[in-house]
This record gives structure tokens, sequence and C-alpha cells, in this order.
């Protein structure tokens, strides 16, 4: 699998995410400045966290429209494979490749702490090594992670399984206490229709090696180097 | 010729902001506050002289940009 890593300026995740790619593929990712056009060769594009041009105007608004966001859209189109993690979804939201939009947390509190997220579907690349229901441990660092919809997109996401993982507590109920940014129907990350795109507001590249922590993250990357094998 | 941009919060989402402000005013001993809402107002120099195609192109980036309609509204004012 070849994976590329779009940097924007204000990025800071990005060596967190080839770290956890390089573990589970044995390749290094590509880091692709903002303002190159081709991803030409590349199965997977990851829009990794950060603070893309200092949060300006929205989180994420900015990024959306940098000359590599044309060339992510055709990739995605194509059927190629993307993931948005954190500042990455609220990009690719801002973008409109996933619908719904990232406010800021319900009680206002940047949250960095680790959270429980349920697998809501196994069938896919990026989820292939877990099993449905199961709970994983994921951190978080965010202030506007409070995903909201309208309430048919919501309704849509539900009866087409898109919704990937939710905030739940370690036994896999879904509560407000596990909810911490107030995200409708505690929506944690959903995937684009034909499941290629994913977006999601916590870290699991950051639990891939047990000097981490913890390695809970890491069947999502084995996962994607196992269906995009090539 | 100058346009105003205002974007809020759609009616109904949640605007923590302004409920936090709401609190600490009243907090101050400022008493009557009802419910506060918080926005961004975005002042635009136009090279356009006629006031109502400066006001579409206004309404043009709002839409493309300056606003994310799925969570917020805008108003457009050409002074």
């Amino acid at each position: 699998m070849n994976a590329a890593i779009v940097v924007f300026p204000g990025i800071n995740r990005e060596r967190d995410m080839a770290i956890a790619l390089e573990l589970s593929t044995g390749r290094k990712p590509r880091m692709v400045w903002h303002k190159e056009t081709s991803l030409e060769g590349i199965d997977l594009v990851v829009l990794p966290g950060g603070f893309s041009y200092g949060d300006y105007l929205r989180c994420g608004a900015m990024a959306a429209h940098s000359p590599i966001m044309a060339e992510v859209k055709r990739h995605a189109e194509r059927g190629g494979y993307v993931m948005g993690v954190c500042n990455g979804f609220q990009i690719i939201t801002e973008a409109g490749l996933l619908p719904g939009a990232l406010l800021r947390n319900a009680k206002l509190r940047f949250l960095s702490m680790d959270c429980n997220l349920r697998v809501e579907r196994a069938d896919t690349a990026f989820t292939g090594q877990y099993a449905k229901s199961q709970v994983f441990r994921a951190p978080m660092a965010h202030g506007d992670g409070n995903y909201t919809a309208s309430p048919e997109d919501l309704d849509r996401l539900e009866g087409e399984g898109l919704v990937a993982f939710r905030y739940a507590e370690a036994d896999g109920a879904l509560t407000d206490a596990a909810n911490r940014n107030g995200s409708a129907r505690n929506i944690a990350g959903i995937f684009s229709p034909n499941l290629r795109v994913l977006g999601l507001m916590p870290h699991p590249e950051d639990l891939v090696d047990p000097l981490m922590g913890g390695t809970d993250g890491k069947p999502l990357f084995d996962g994607l180097a196992a269906a995009l094998a090539a | 010729m100058k346009a105003i941009v205002t974007v809020m919060l759609k009616n109904g989402v949640l605007d923590p902001q302004g409920k936090a402000i709401g609190q600490a005013l009243g907090t101050l001993g400022f008493a009557g506050v009802g419910e506060v809402r918080v926005g961004k107002r975005i002042e635009l120099e136009l090279a356009e002289t006629d006031p109502a195609a400066a006001k579409l192109a206004a309404e043009n980036m709002a839409r493309s940009l300056l606003a994310n309609l799925v969570i917020e509204s805008f108003s457009v004012e050409i002074i």
C-alpha cells in the first residue's frame, strides 16, 4: 500500500501518522505539501490532525481550498481511499467529501484525554481487524469535535450504515457522559457511501506501540495494510 | 464599495460561546439578558461599483467560503 500524508501549514500530527502507517505497511508514506497537485500512484491519502491555518475562519475551512484538495477529491471520486483524522476530519467536511460539520465542543472545553470508541461495522478496509461492537481506546485532542448534521443526513448515515465509530463507555453503552464533545448520536467517525473515505475526531495513530501506552489503534492500520496490499 | 458579511450560527444550532457569555454577563450583575448568540462580521473592500452586483459577489463569497451553510447562515449589507 502506498500512502500519502498531506501537510498543511499548522498541521502537527503528520509524523505520528507516518509512524503508524510505516509500522503497519513497512513503507514510508509520502509527505505531500498542500501546494502540490499530484497524488499519482497513491492508494490512501491521509489528512492528519493539527491546526491548519491556525483554525482561521473555521477549523479546516482554509485548508479545504488548498491546491491539493482538488486532487484529493478526484482521488476519492476514482474510488481511492481517504482518511481524515481530527483537523483532517474537519477539512474533509469543509471540502464536502463527507456530510455534516464539527462545532465547538458542547461544554467549550478543549478535550485532551482518552475516549472509548465503539466499532459500528467491521466489514470495511478501515475496521476489518476489529470486531463489530468492539470498544477500543483512542486519544483525543480537540476544541471543535461536536459532530452535527441535518436530521436528514443523520438518518441517512444511520440508515445506510455509514457511522464508523461512536463515543461509548468501556462496555459499549452509548451515554452522554462518554460523549464529551456533545456529538449528535455519539458519532465519532463516518464513512462515505463507498466506505472508502473515513473521517474521525480521535487519534488511533497515537496508540500503535506499547511505548505509546497501548496498541488499541494498530488494528486500523494493520487492516488498511491488509486490505490495500498490492 | 464595501460589503459587510454577517455570519451567524443557524437558529437551533447550539452556541456554547453565546451561552458562556450570557452567564458571564449575569455574573457581572447585568440583569435581564436573554439568549446571547455569537457571530462573525467580515468586511470586504470590493472594486465593484454597482451595489446589486457587489451584493451578488459577496453572497457568492459567503456561500463558497465565508459561511458553512451546514451550520451557519449569513446576510450581506452593502455600504
